[in-house]
């Protein structure tokens, strides 16, 4: 098979010259502080697993959190549907934060109940709606909200894996056929598990999104370029972005497998910098962590005593 | 004996492909470990699907026939939802509505606990017992799991193998356990076969005796008198299955039992609940206490 990755895979891929330095400061510090919030609760997460506190299955998204924070920036106000691993969505939208900590905590105050664990996490008052577990099968749901004509556009994140299945195909066909209200969002990470896109398949998302007569765009995880095209494809709905990430860690668990291609959070702390809101970015950095923390200890102990 | 279910399922596999040109079909089958070792490391018969659990039990269907005598792994038996259409309405209709076979060896592999939540968890071979030209089974030992393949290849029907990841490090052959003295009847199915057999031996130690028939064959299932007369003997027996009650597999061979006997066959299954991620939500294969405490309410 040729090889669908390559030489797509680039951090730079559709790289727009400008637009981080173009985009208001406090913007930017914005779109980091999710960045941060994501990175520090996924983390917090994962060592929460190996100590034993958390003893449900774990889809860390560590490396790719760059998709929801730019993501989130330009999609304010949507439905959103993501699935498995979407701790960094959910946080970035503004899903509660104790809802999904006593969710992993597996406490009844948990937004499933304990029921779920990482992929059903949902704030549905909020816009953000659960994932039952089998893989896309949010997309047509997602679909079928764009349907319904709530007066608010949806959202819908899945991976490059979630691709490939056949509801999700057909979801796009559908959508640009009605021209709903949707923005498809594929978090590449070219990874389905452990199995590469390369043998899976040969065809590219944007380019068949194009097929079926949507906008697409095939890009790099840039968070200020997925904030850059949510804002314009908003607009132009329906629509395809699919955006190259790298995760760090294992598909479930705590494990790692070396570091990703590329490191997109410490290249967004190296752009800050140069823009001079090191000072603010490192601020905002350790602000993150303190606040993951407290909350983790804060339903910790609240857990211990019921 | 060290060979384990694991170990004979991949050299069966390998076997198959090698002599038969058989093929493997399913998704993510050579990263991390190629299905718990249960797939042959090598790439010569074994298809790497993409993400598409819909369309891929037709292309399972398809590689039928044309002659391929396929394998199809199914992950997590949730997924069936999903890959269901193609093995119910193509596969085990093809004899009766096109005259020729379409001979199909799913291979749905249950899980439970450790966090697989309320989709991934469990078994749902019983949605599949209930329609026609589809034998179902669910073996658990290395000797078993060779019967149903010599089955599938010597027959031109699908076959639904309902497989649990509890079995796969099992290397044991499970006897029955008939006494003259038993005073009930205890079928189990599935992982639950395991449970009942610790279950029979803690009943002993209380006293009570029973005799275990271990069930492979869910569909057709035509018990022999090896497995009637110990039920004839005791008058009364109860089936365990790790799935729902409800149209679930215990109350169906309960029932059939019960005709072919006369005698009072009780069921048990799941709790009516989905299991939670959580280990205090889970909702696993009914437990040797739980079946022990079902026998002695049965008793009084
Ligand atoms: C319908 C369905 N098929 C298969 C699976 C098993 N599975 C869980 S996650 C996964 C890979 C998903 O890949 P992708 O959509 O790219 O998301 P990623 O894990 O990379 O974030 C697979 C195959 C599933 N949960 N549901
Ligand atoms: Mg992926």
């Amino acid at each position: 098979m040729s090889d669908p990755s390559s030489p797509d895979r680039t951090p730079d891929l559709g790289a727009i010259a400008g637009l981080a330095e173009a985009e208001a400061a406090s913007q930017s510090l914005e779109l980091f502080r999710r960045m941060a919030v994501a990175r520090a609760f996924d983390e917090h997460v994962r060592r929460a697993q190996m100590a034993g506190e958390v003893r449900t299955l774990v889809y860390l998204g560590v490396g790719q959190e760059a998709v929801a924070a730019g993501l989130s920036m330009g999609a304010e106000g949507s439905w959103v549907l993501g699935q498995h691993r979407g701790h960094a969505l959910y946080l970035s939208f503004g899903g509660r934060i104790e809802r999904v900590i006593d969710e992993l905590l597996g406490m009844p105050s948990g937004c499933c109940g304990g029921m779920g664990g990482s992929p059903p996490i949902h704030d549905f008052e909020r816009g953000i709606v659960g994932h039952n577990g089998l893989i896309g099968d949010q997309v047509p749901v997602a679909v079928g909200m764009a349907m319904g004509g709530t007066n608010r556009p949806v959202v819908t994140v899945f991976g490059d894996g979630a691709a490939e299945e056949d509801y999700v195909l057909t979801s796009l066909g559908t959508a640009a056929s009605r021209r709903l209200p949707i923005l498809f969002v594929c978090e590449d990470n070219d990874l389905s598990v452990l199995t590469p896109t390369r043998d899976r398949r040969t065809w590219k998302l944007a380019e068949v999104a194009r097929g079926f007569g949507m906008e697409a765009v095939d890009i790099a995880d840039d968070p200020w370029l997925v904030a850059h095209w949510t804002t314009a494809l908003m607009d132009r709905l329906p629509a395809v972005i699919n955006v190259r990430t790298c995760r760090e860690y294992w598909h479930v668990g705590t494990g790692s497998d070396g570091p990703g291609e590329w490191n997109r959070y410490e290249m967004v702390k190296s752009r800050l910098a140069a823009m001079g809101l090191g000072d603010e970015s490192r601020r905002i950095e350790r602000e993150a962590a303190q606040m993951v923390e407290a909350r983790w200890t804060e339903r910790l102990q609240i857990r211990s005593a019921s | 004996m060290d060979r384990t279910v694991a170990d004979t399922i991949r050299e069966l596999t390998r076997r198959h492909i090698a002599d038969h040109n058989g093929v493997v079909v399913g998704q993510c089958l050579s990263a991390v470990g190629w299905v718990q070792n249960t797939v042959p490391a090598q790439t010569e018969g074994v298809v790497e699907l993409p993400m598409t659990d819909i369309a891929g039990s037709g292309f399972a269907v398809g590689l039928a026939l044309a002659g391929r005598r396929p394998v199809l792994v199914i992950r997590f038996q949730s997924f069936l939802w999903l890959n269901a259409s193609p093995i119910v309405n193509y596969a085990a209709k093809s004899k009766e509505m096109f005259g020729y076979p379409c001979p199909l060896l799913v291979r749905a592999i249950a899980s439970e606990g450790g966090g697989t939540g309320p989709v991934h968890s469990h078994a749902y071979h019983s949605m599949f017992m209930h329609m026609p030209g589809l034998p179902v089974c669910a073996p658990m030992t290395p000797g078993e799991y060779e019967q149903v393949w010599e089955r599938y290849l010597s027959h031109d029907d699908p076959l639904l193998v309902s497989e649990h990841r509890a079995s796969y490090k099992n290397n044991r052959e499970l006897p029955d356990i008939v006494r003259d003295d038993a005073v009930v009847t205890l079928y189990a199915v599935g992982p639950a076969r395991f449970t009942a057999e610790q279950a029979v031996a803690d009943l002993a130690d209380r006293g009570i005796v029973c005799n275990l028939i271990h069930l492979v064959w869910l569909k057709p299932f035509a018990p022999s008198p090896a497995q009637l007369d110990p039920l004839r003997a005791t008058g009364r027996g109860l089936v365990v299955d790790a799935t729902y009650e409800t149209c679930g597999a215990a109350r169906s061979l309960a029932y059939d039992l019960s005709q072919a006997t006369g005698r009072m066959v009780a069921a048990m299954g799941l709790e009516e609940r989905s299991p939670g991620a959580s280990p205090h939500l889970d909702n696993l294969t009914p437990s040797a206490e739980r079946i022990a405490a079902r026998i002695e309410a049965l008793l009084r």
